[in-house]
């Protein structure tokens, strides 16, 4: 290059620069600032509140597995008596965990089956509709940034890679589980009112929907999410990150509805010690997703993009 | 803020030092098997406002991401207030730029207000009346603190476009990094835009602007770095490169009859001599010989129908420049504008 300037005699000046300990990554992230990961999970949130395309949706979804079904259901055995279901379903409950069966409450054969429909049926429930939710929104992410070319601003501003990660998890679970949440609390109402008079007053919550509500579930919320999130920041378009973090969610779901349920049927300490592990999973997991976020994914220049 | 305080090298000596505060050395950046820049220097002095010129491709935009940290080069280095970027300084550095990208880069779902919001937050300019006063300020200087209050999915271009613009001189940025900033703007529009960063170098900002519009840049450019497949060719002051380029001064001539005008190749004070069709293009010792070549021209039967003394303008420069580096464009004119197209300048002043 051929530099020009009037008197060739002047001297560019720069100020001398300032070594830094840490090496060179295209990211320059320092110490975590954690205001700035709740100001992306905020605005992301404020987001997806303004999106009705999305939430009109998933709020049907939470309605339907959290009220609507169980309300069918749970009338149908306890208000309306068909003997016939209310046999058949009796029938089933013989095939329960024998710790489960001990727990059964209720005289009459519709306070039983009321009360082990609630308890034990509606478990995946808790399970499917967070992560189906969380999915959606986590997958969407940062590949939208990218889409829609605002992860050129975030690239350019002073917010770090692993803030914008964090903020981006808070925004993803905050919607699955608060529809949670709220499904939890409408769902233990609708028990107590349809079962609650057969078994001798409200019963729910019981112990083991807690410790899946509160121990199990989160752990395999983030598990998935560190992988949905890893997702969006690596493929090409939002359309491809979800059709793939529905191949992970599946499997995922599976998986922690089979341990919820073996939570709920009884498994006492074990389920402590399956969620501890669940934690520790998830912990990794989400440790290792932070480095998916690099400001040239968010650019959309980064190789194999 | 005082900015011109924060320059201690450059007051301690004067004249004879100017600060950089992006200095851009020897860079290479490539994209899988795709050199995006080769050997890239960008210098850009404290309070000046510095044009990237070059062609769509010409890897500007990956410069402006190279000064920001936002990318990291594979060789060279990248200095930005004495930082590199590409460490645990960028943090420092990006809080200290403002960016306005090729695209505006907001978000649609939400307002006006919203958009500015998260980026006052994420500059650390927190939350509050204190905070939303200083939007409402900097909305106001691109004139869309109107809108704040709509959807910016329903802005127009140039709606966009100020608002990002707002966003970024929020935090009152001590270097401005615009990317085609009146792209997709009304002629008006770009204007006032242009005359608005020309107004915060006078506030004591730094601007580096990349433009493909050279009428843009134009007036504008305190430095000039022309870039061609992801380098650098050439940069400096458009004046001194111009006089580079242009050493002695040039007029045009044009007579009915273009060959009455080939006498004038030997006349006193023509240093050089080229004519095309009924136009010639003489360089001259000094401008005070012109007088004599018309009355000479005259003289030997020419009629002579226009005298423009040739000022050249960046666009003359910028193309002199390219095809200096073997550029290949058809459309690349001759040295001494004779591109058909009269510059700014010479389009006043022609008899």
């Amino acid at each position: 290059m051929t530099t020009i300037s009037p008197d060739q005699a002047t001297k560019p000046v720069t100020a001398p620069i300032k070594k830094s300990a840490n090496q060179k990554g295209g990211s320059g992230d320092g110490k975590m600032n954690w205001s700035r990961a709740f100001t992306v999970a905020r605005t992301d949130l404020k987001q997806l509140v303004q999106a009705r395309d999305f939430w009109v949706p998933m709020m049907l979804l939470g309605s339907f597995f959290f009220v609507i079904i169980p309300t069918i259901l749970l009338l149908t055995i306890t208000r309306i008596g068909d003997v016939e279901t209310v046999a058949r379903i009796s029938e089933t409950l013989e095939v329960l965990p024998q710790q489960a069966q001990e727990q059964l409450r209720g005289d009459s054969p519709e306070g039983q089956t009321g009360y082990a429909l609630a308890v034990f049926l509606f478990a995946p429930v808790a399970v499917i509709v967070p992560l189906t939710i969380s999915t959606a929104v986590g997958a969407a992410t940062i590949v939208g940034e990218r889409e829609k070319g605002t992860g050129e601003f975030l690239a350019h501003s002073p917010a770090g890679a692993r803030e914008i990660y964090i903020g981006k998890l808070i925004a993803s679970v905050v919607p699955g589980y608060v529809t949670t949440v709220v499904g939890f609390s409408a769902y233990s109402l609708i028990v107590n009112l349809t079962v609650g008079p057969e078994v001798g007053g409200w019963f729910f919550p019981t112990a083991q929907w807690w410790l899946m509500i509160l121990w199990i579930l989160p752990p395999f919320l983030l598990i998935c999410l560190s992988l949905v999130l890893r997702l969006s920041a690596k493929v090409k378009s939002t359309a491809a990150a979800q059709q793939a973090s529905g191949l992970i969610s599946l499997p995922l779901i599976m998986i922690a509805y089979s341990q919820a349920t073996g939570v709920l049927f009884g498994a006492g300490n074990v389920a402590i010690y399956l969620g501890a592990a669940a934690w520790v999973l998830a912990i990794v997991s989400l440790t290792r997703g932070v480095r998916s976020v690099t400001r040239s994914r968010l650019l959309g220049v980064a190789s194999g993009i | 803020m005082d900015r011109e305080s924060e320059n201690p090298v450059a007051e301690s000596q004067g004249n004879q030092a100017r600060e950089l505060v992006v200095d851009v050395s020897g860079v290479d950046r490539w994209f899988g098997d795709v050199q995006a820049l080769t050997n890239l220097s960008i210098e850009v002095p404290k309070g000046s406002i510095t044009v990237l010129l070059g062609p769509n491709g010409a890897g500007k935009t990956t410069a402006i991401r190279m000064i920001t940290g936002a990318l990291a080069p594979d060789n060279g280095t990248s200095r930005v207030f004495g930082m590199d970027p590409a460490t645990a300084d960028g943090e420092e550095v990006r809080a200290r730029c403002g960016v306005v990208s090729a695209k505006p880069s907001l978000y649609d779902r939400l307002n006006g207000w919203d958009n500015l919001r998260y980026a006052a937050e994420l500059y650390g300019l927190g939350r509050g009346k204190a905070a939303d006063a200083r939007i409402e300020e900097a909305a106001a200087t691109f004139g869309i603190d109107a809108a704040l209050d709509h959807q910016v999915g329903g802005y127009s271009t140039g709606m966009k476009t100020r608002l990002a613009l707002s966003r970024s001189i929020l935090h009152d940025p001590d270097l401005l990094l615009l990317d085609e900033p009146t792209s997709g703007l009304d002629p008006e529009s770009a204007l006032a835009v242009l005359d608005l960063i020309r107004q915060m170098t006078g506030q004591g900002r730094t601007v580096l602007m990349c433009t493909h519009l050279l009428l843009e840049a134009e007036g504008l450019a305190d430095e000039i770095v022309v870039m061609q497949h992801g380098t650098s060719l050439l940069s400096g002051r458009p004046d001194d490169l111009a006089t580079r380029y242009w050493p002695q001064p040039i007029v045009r001539l044009s007579a009915e009859s273009g060959a009455d005008l080939d006498g004038l190749a030997n006349a006193s004070g023509v240093v050089t001599y080229e004519r095309s069709e009924e136009t010639a293009t003489l360089g001259l010792q000094s401008l005070d010989h012109v007088p004599d070549l018309v009355a000479a021209a005259v003289a030997g039967g020419a009629r002579v129908t226009s005298t423009v003394p040739f000022v050249p303008t960046l666009e003359d420069l910028y193309f002199a420049v390219r095809r200096d580096h073997g550029s290949t464009i058809d459309e690349i004119p001759p040295p001494g504008g004779s591109s058909g197209r009269p510059s700014r300048e010479t389009a006043s002043t022609q008899a």
